[in-house]
C-alpha cells in the first residue's frame, strides 16, 4: 500500500455489491482518472466490513473515514469535497442514534468498539484478490514459521495449548482433531476445509472467503505439514460464486509465489488446494457427508466411528475444519498460543464471529471475544431492538440452536455456557426475537428448514421432524390440543435421542428450548387458541375500534380484497369472512384502532 | 487378536476387539431387534447404513443411543437393552416408520413375511401415536418386479444388493427429508432402466416395496380353460426350497410332492426344466468344444473364453454393460428357453395339440425369467414359447389355493418324455453346477474316454470368484466360476482388457446361484437356508443313476427323432439366439 497516499477501501461483500457497490467504485476509478488522481489515491474493493446494515460501505484512509449507504451518484461528491478539499461528508458519517451526532471514524462507531478481529482481521482492510495485500499483513509469515523453525508436532502443540475449538459447531479441540490425524498411518492425508455455510442467517464464512482467501490457504498448508498431507479440498457450495471467485484467484496466485505447489518456500514441503462444488445441502456441512459427497456419492452422513481422521475423504486419514477455524491459525502460530488463549473463557478461547440478524437496529458481522454477554451484542453493539419493540429472544446456533430469553441477557457466551442454556454455538448464527414474534410459528420456521434439508437416511430424522412439524402445523392453525404439548416433548427427545448424525439429534432443540422458555405461549395456543404475537394468521381476528377510527379511508383503500367498509370520517367495519388476515389494516393505520386479538 | 471386555444387560462378555454390539449381544444369547441390518454371512454381503434406528441401545456414558448393529463394542463397555428409554425410543422408531406407511397389511403381498410387520407385533405396538401426511408415489410395473415405493422403509438392503453386490446401480436413495426414497434414477420406471431383473432386491425388501410380478391368475385361467393343453417346466433350485413355504426345514427336497401338487392343481403334462437343461449341455457343451478345438488349432477368429447363457439377468446385464463382448456367450438359450421351444414343436406335434392351443407355464427361482419369457425372440407370430413364469413363491399360493396339504403328499413322478433328467441338470441351480454339468459331457466327448471320476469338487462352494483346472487328458483346461453379478463384472473386466486366463466361464447372477434366486422362498438374511439348498441340489444329483447329460436316453432320442445332431440347423432355429446392444 506504500505508494499511494490515500486509499478508498469499498465494500466488496455480498450483500453492499447487491447494493452497487461495484459501481461505486467504478465511479470512484472514472474520477480519480479525471482529476489525474489515479496514481495518488488507490480505490480497492475489499471483503466486508460487517456493518452490512449500513452498507454500502466506503472507508477513506489514512484518516479512517467511515462512510456509510453510500450510493454510486455521491462519489462525485466524497471526491470533490473530501478528497480534494479534505472536507468530510457530513452526511454520510454513521449518525450515532442517541447522541444525534455524526461519527467521522469507525473506532468511535459502538458496533465496532467492542470487537476483536482475529478470523476477520483483513476483511475490510486489503483487496482479497491481490496477495501483496495479505503477506503485506503478516501473511504467510506463519507458514514460513512453521515450515522452517516448527516441527509439526511444535506446531500442533501451539494449536491445541491455543485452546481454538471448531468454529463450524462442534467445538472440538482443533489441535487434537490435527494430532490425531497426524496419528494415522496413511501413505495419502487430506486437509478440507469445510465451507458449505448451511445456517440460515450465517454468512461469516462466505465473508473471510470473499475478504481474506489466503488466510484459509494458509492455514490449510500449514495443517498439511503438520498431519502429514500434500492435497487439501475446499468445499464449498456453488452458491457462493463471489467466494469461489477469489478463491480461485488466491489460489492461483498462491501458485505464482511459490506458497502452494511442490517445494513450499524451498522446504521440500509440498502442498495444493483443489476446490470442490457443493449444491447447497445443509447436512453436507456434517463431516462424513461432506466427503461422502465430495466423493461422488449421495451427501448423506455414516456413523462414526470411524472419524474422518482414521478413515475420511476415499478412505484415507482426513482432517475436516470449517473456514473460520482455519482463519484463526494462522494469527495463532504468529501471536502464540498463550496471547490466543488469554481471550475468551475458561474453556473457549478466542473470538468468535456472530452473524446478527433479526429484529435488531445493526445487522451484520460481528467478531467478539468469548465470554461477552448478550446484552452486549444486542445492544451495545447491534443498537438494540429495532422500532422500540421489546426484546424477547435471541436464536443462536442456527436451525439445531435454541431460543434464549431475557434471562440469559448476562450470561457469558461461550460454548459450554449456551449448551448449557439449551443453545448452542453453532456456525454462529444470532437471530434476535421481539414481542412480535410468535415463538411456536419460530420453532415451526426452524423445524420447516431441517425437515427440507433432512437427507432422510434415518428414521426419527425423515419422519420424526416431519410428525413434529406436523404437531406445531396443526398448533399454529388453531387446532392444538393439551396432549400435543406432551407428545412433542416425548418425541423430541427421541429425535434427539436416536438420530444418526448432528442434523437430527439437534434439529427439535428450537421446540424444546421455545417449550422450556415460552410455555404459556404454547398454552396459549392450545387453551385459548390464541397467538399472543398474532402471527398465527388462524388464531387472529383483525377489527376496528370504534372509538379510535377516524375514518380516514387508508384502511379501506389499502385491502386487498375489500374487506373493509365505511364512509369517509365515519367508523369503518372489517368483514370477519373476506379478511385474509394479510395484516395490511394494522401496518397502515395511523391511529392505533385496528385491534388483533 | 485383541479382546475386549464390556457388559450387556449385566452380563459380561468377552468378545474380538471390531465385534458390533450386536454380534457381541447375540453371543450371549441377547437378540437386539432389527431391520435394515442385513448380513449374509459367507457371501460378502452386508447392509448395515444405521438407518432405522430400531436396534438401538443405551451406553453408559453416551449422551444418545447407539445403534447395535453398527457400533463397536468396546473396552468397558456397559449396555443396557431394553431400558424404558431403549424401549419408548425403539417403540416410538418403529410406530414413525408405520405412520408413513399405508396400513394395508391385510391384502399385501408381503403379508406374513414382512419384517415391518413382524417388528410391529414383536414390540407389541398397538396404537400410532402420530399421524400425518404419508409418502405418495406411482406404482412402477415391469415383467418381473412391482415397486409400490410408498412401503418403502428406506432400509437400503436393494440398494446395497444393487449397487454393490450386482454393480448394476439402478437402485439408489433419490430426494431428500421426507421426500426421500429408494427408486431409479429421475424415478424412471424399472423397465427404461438397466434393471437385469435379477430380483435380489426382492429378495431383500423387508416390506412389499419390492415384489414379483404376480401371474398367478393367468395360470389359474388356463387351467380352467378346457380349450387349452397346459403343461409345466420346474427348474432345478425350485425342488430345494418350495418346502420352505410349508414349514419344512431348508434344505428338504420335495421333488415327487412338488410333482404331486402340479399334477392335482391340474397340469396336463408336469416336465422338468432339468431335461432341458441336459439338452443346453450337449448344445453348449458341443459349442464350448468346437470353439476349443478351432482356438486350438490355431483359428485367429474364434474367440474365448465361452461364457454360460442360462441366465436371463447376467445375458442383459452383459448386453447393457459389455455389448461389445456379446459374441463371446453361448448361443445356446436357456433352458427355461429351450424347453418352451421344443414343447410348442416336437411334443405339441407328438400330442397332436397345436401351438395356440399349448400353454407353457414354468416354475422358476427366478424373476428375470418372467422377463425372458417375454423377449420378442421368443415368440413365434406373437406365441411366446413360455407362456408364463411363476416363482417358487408363486407356485406355493397356488398349492394353497388349491387346497393342497403339501407335506402329505405322496412322492409322484414327472411325466415322459420331457420330465426325464439326469444328475448333470439338476446341478444347474446352484453355482459351479452348470460349468460342471458341462465338464462332464465335453471330457468324454472331447477325449472320448469315460470320466475316472463323476464329481468336480474343485468347482463346487460359495466364494464369489472361483477357478480350477480341469485335466482333459493332457490338455489343461482353465475354468471360471462367478455369481454375483459384480463378481462377474470383474471377469468380464479381465476378457476386455485381454487377461483372462480361461477357456470357459460359468455366470449366474445370484449370490449362490439360482438356489438364491430373487424369486424363491424369503431367507429374512439368513445365509446357511442357501447352503441348505445348495447340499440338497447336491444331494439329488447323488441320487440320480444316470449323471451325464449326454446319457440321457430321452436327449438322445430327441436327437435322433427331431433335431438330428447338436447344433444342427434346427438346433440353430429352436435352441439358439442372439445378443443385442443394449447400452
Amino acid at each position: 500500500m506504500a505508494e499511494y497516499n490515500m486509499h478508498i477501501l469499498v465494500c466488496g461483500g455480498t450483500g453492499c455489491k447487491a447494493s452497487q457497490s461495484e459501481l461505486i467504485k467504478t465511479n470512484f476509478k472514472n474520477k480519480l482518472n479525471e482529476y489525474g488522481l489515479a496514481d495518488e489515491i488507490q480505490v480497492i474493493m475489499t471483503g466486508c466490513f460487517g456493518f452490512c446494515e449500513k452498507g454500502p460501505i466506503v472507508k477513506i484512509l489514512p484518516d479512517n473515514t467511515f462512510y456509510t449507504q453510500v450510493a454510486p451518484e455521491d462519489v462525485t461528491e466524497i471526491v470533490d469535497e473530501h478528497i480534494i478539499k479534505g472536507r468530510k461528508v457530513e452526511r454520510l458519517l454513521y449518525l450515532n442514534p442517541e447522541t444525534k451526532e455524526r461519527i467521522g471514524d469507525s473506532k468511535g462507531i459502538n458496533f465496532y468498539k467492542k470487537q476483536i478481529r482475529i478470523a476477520l482481521r483483513n476483511c475490510g482492510f486489503i483487496n482479497p484478490e491481490n496477495i501483496e495485500e495479505y503477506i503485506g499483513r503478516d501473511g504467510y509469515s506463519a507458514l514460513g514459521t512453521c515450515l522452517s523453525e516448527k516441527t509439526p508436532d511444535e506446531a500442533i502443540r501451539m494449536i491445541k495449548d491455543s485452546g481454538l475449538r471448531g468454529r463450524g459447531g462442534g467445538g472440538f479441540s482443533t489441535g487434537l482433531k490435527w494430532e490425531l490425524t497426524r496419528k494415522s498411518i496413511s501413505d495419502q492425508k487430506y486437509v478440507v476445509c469445510n465451507a458449505d455455510e448451511g445456517d440460515p442467517g450465517a454468512f461469516m464464512d462466505r465473508s473471510i472467503l470473499e475478504g481474506d482467501p489466503h488466510s484459509v490457504l494458509e492455514a490449510m498448508a500449514i495443517c498439511g505439514y503438520c498431519i502429514g498431507a500434500d492435497k487439501g479440498l475446499v468445499y464449498i457450495r456453488a452458491e457462493y460464486p463471489l467466494a469461489i471467485e477469489r478463491l480461485k484467484i488466491a489460489i492461483r496466485q498462491a501458485r505464482e509465489y511459490g506458497l502452494l505447489g511442490d517445494d513450499i518456500l524451498g522446504t521440500g514441503f509440498n502442498f495444493d488446494v483443489e476446490i470442490r462444488y457443493g449444491a447447497g445441502a445443509f447436512v453436507c456441512g456434517e463431516e462424513t457427508a461432506l466427503i461422502h459427497s465430495m466423493e461422488g456419492l449421495r451427501g448423506e452422513p455414516t456413523v462414526k466411528p470411524p472419524f474422518p481422521a482414521e478413515k475420511g475423504y476415499n478412505g484415507k486419514p482426513t482432517n475436516v475444519n470449517n473456514v473460520e477455524t482455519f482463519a484463526n491459525i494462522p494469527v495463532i502460530i504468529n501471536k502464540g498460543s498463550e496471547w490466543f488463549a488469554s481471550i475468551g473463557t475458561e474453556k473457549s478461547k478466542g473470538t468468535k464471529v456472530f452473524a446478527l440478524a433479526g429484529k435488531i437496529n445493526n445487522v451484520g458481522l460481528i467478531e467478539v471475544p468469548m465470554g461477552i454477554t448478550l446484552r452486549e451484542i444486542i445492544y451495545d453493539i447491534g443498537g438494540g431492538i429495532k422500532d422500540g419493540h421489546e426484546f424477547k429472544a435471541v436464536q443462536t446456533g442456527g436451525p439445531s440452536g435454541g431460543c434464549l430469553t431475557k434471562s440469559f441477557l448476562d450470561t457469558p457466551i461461550d460454548y459450554d455456557n449456551l449448551v448449557a442454556a439449551g443453545s448452542m454455538m453453532g456456525s454462529g448464527g444470532m437471530i434476535v426475537l421481539d414481542d412480535s414474534d410468535c415463538m411456536v410459528a419460530i420453532a415451526k420456521f426452524y423445524l420447516e428448514f431441517t425437515l427440507e434439508e433432512s437427507c432422510g437416511k434415518c428414521t426419527p430424522c425423515r419422519i420424526g421432524n416431519k410428525r413434529l412439524y406436523e404437531i406445531l402445523e396443526k398448533i399454529t392453525e388453531g387446532n392444538g390440543e393439551l396432549e400435543d404439548l406432551n407428545r412433542l416433548r416425548l418425541l423430541s427427545n427421541v429425535i434427539k435421542d436416536t438420530s444418526l448424525c448432528g442434523l437430527g439429534q439437534t434439529s427439535p432443540n428450537p421446540v424444546l428450548s421455545t417449550l422450556d422458555n415460552f410455555h404459556d405461549e404454547y398454552l396459549a395456543h392450545v387453551t385459548s387458541h390464541k397467538c399472543l404475537a398474532g402471527q398465527c394468521k388462524a388464531l387472529v381476528n383483525y377489527s376496528i375500534d370504534a372509538d379510535k377510527c377516524t375514518g380516514c379511508t387508508l384502511c379501506f383503500r389499502n385491502c386487498p380484497v375489500g374487506a373493509i367498509s365505511g364512509e369517509k370520517r365515519s367508523t369503518h367495519y372489517i368483514d370477519q369472512s373476506l379478511c385474509i388476515k394479510c395484516g395490511v389494516c394494522f401496518e397502515k393505520c395511523k391511529f392505533d384502532s385496528v385491534l388483533i386479538a | 487378536m485383541e479382546m475386549v471386555n464390556l457388559i450387556i444387560d449385566h452380563k459380561p462378555v468377552v468378545v474380538r476387539k471390531g465385534t458390533t454390539i450386536l454380534k457381541a449381544a447375540s453371543s450371549i444369547g441377547i437378540d437386539i431387534p432389527t431391520l435394515c441390518y442385513m448380513k449374509l454371512d459367507d457371501m460378502n454381503i452386508e447392509n448395515k447404513p444405521g438407518g432405522c434406528r430400531v436396534c438401538v441401545v443405551e451406553v453408559k456414558g453416551r449422551r444418545n443411543l447407539a445403534p447395535a448393529c453398527c457400533t463397536e463394542a468396546s473396552e468397558g463397555m456397559e449396555i443396557s437393552t431394553h431400558t424404558i428409554r431403549v424401549v419408548n425410543a425403539r417403540r416410538t422408531v418403529v410406530e414413525l416408520i408405520l405412520s408413513d406407511h399405508p396400513a394395508e397389511c391385510l391384502i399385501c403381498a408381503k403379508s406374513g413375511n414382512c419384517d415391518l410387520q413382524n417388528m410391529a407385533n414383536h414390540l407389541g405396538i398397538r396404537k400410532i401415536h402420530y399421524q400425518g401426511e404419508q409418502s405418495m408415489y406411482r406404482e412402477d410395473t415391469s415383467p418381473a418386479i412391482i415397486r409400490e415405493i410408498n412401503k418403502c422403509i428406506m432400509c437400503r438392503r436393494c440398494e446395497t444388493m444393487c449397487n454393490d453386490i450386482q454393480t448394476v446401480g439402478v437402485l439408489s436413495a433419490i430426494n431428500r427429508g421426507f421426500q426421500a426414497v429408494v427408486a431409479p434414477a429421475f424415478e424412471m420406471n424399472l423397465d427404461h432402466s438397466v434393471c437385469t431383473y435379477c430380483g435380489q432386491c426382492v429378495a431383500v425388501c423387508p416390506t412389499g416395496a419390492l415384489t414379483e410380478a404376480d401371474e398367478t391368475g393367468a395360470v389359474i385361467r388356463a387351467l380352467s380353460d378346457p380349450t387349452k393343453t397346459v403343461v409345466v417346466q420346474t427348474a432345478p433350485a425350485v425342488r430345494a426350497a418350495l418346502g420352505e413355504e410349508f414349514g419344512m426345514p431348508a434344505g428338504t427336497l420335495v421333488t415327487g410332492k412338488m410333482v404331486a401338487a402340479l399334477r392335482r392343481l391340474g397340469f396336463d403334462y408336469v416336465f422338468d426344466t432339468d431335461f432341458a437343461a441336459d439338452l443346453t449341455i450337449l448344445e453348449e457343451g458341443t459349442e464350448l468344444l468346437n470353439r476349443l478345438s478351432a482356438f486350438m488349432a490355431g483359428d485367429q477368429n474364434v474367440k474365448l473364453p465361452i461364457l454360460t447363457s442360462c441366465c436371463p439377468a447376467w445375458v442383459k446385464f452383459f448386453e447393457h454393460h459389455f455389448p461389445e463382448l456379446k459374441e463371446i456367450p453361448s448361443t445356446a438359450r436357456s433352458p427355461q428357453q429351450m424347453f418352451g421351444s421344443i414343447a410348442k414343436t416336437y411334443f405339441a406335434d407328438k400330442i397332436g395339440v397345436k401351438r395356440e392351443n399349448l400353454v407353457v407355464v414354468s416354475i422358476m427361482p427366478c424373476l428375470a425369467k418372467k422377463y425372458e419369457s417375454s423377449r420378442p425372440e421368443f415368440s413365434v407370430n406373437g406365441n411366446p414359447d413360455v407362456d408364463f413364469a411363476l416363482s417358487t413363491r408363486e407356485l406355493a399360493h397356488l398349492i394353497n389355493l388349491g387346497n393342497i396339504e403339501f407335506k402329505s403328499l405322496p412322492n409322484e413322478d414327472f411325466d415322459a418324455p420331457l420330465g426325464e433328467s439326469t444328475g448333470a441338470g439338476v446341478i444347474f441351480g446352484t453355482t459351479g453346477g452348470v460349468i460342471e454339468a458341462a465338464v462332464r459331457t465335453a471330457y468324454e466327448v472331447f477325449t472320448g474316454k469315460p470320466l475316472p471320476r463323476v464329481d468336480f469338487e474343485e468347482l463346487r462352494g460359495m466364494d464369489g470368484l472361483r477357478k480350477a483346472t480341469i485335466d482333459f487328458n493332457g490338455t489343461p483346461i482353465n475354468i471360471g466360476i462367478a455369481h454375483g453379478l459384480g463378481n462377474a463384472r470383474k471377469l468380464l473386466e479381465d476378457i476386455q482388457a485381454g487377461n483372462s486366463e480361461f477357456h470357459a466361464i460359468e455366470i449366474m447372477s445370484c449370490p449362490g446361484g439360482c438356489i438364491g434366486g430373487g424369486g424363491q422362498p424369503y431367507h429374512h438374511g439368513d445365509a446357511e437356508i442357501l447352503k441348505k439348498r445348495q447340499r440338497a441340489i447336491y444331494s439329488e444329483d447323488q441320487n440320480k443313476t444316470i449323471r451325464k447329460s449326454h446319457e440321457n436316453p430321452y436327449i438322445t432320442k430327441l436327437y435322433e427323432e427331431f433335431l438330428g445332431a447338436p447344433l444342427s440347423e434346427k438346433s440353430h432355429h429352436l435352441l439358439h439366439t442372439k445378443y443385442f446392444d443394449r447400452s
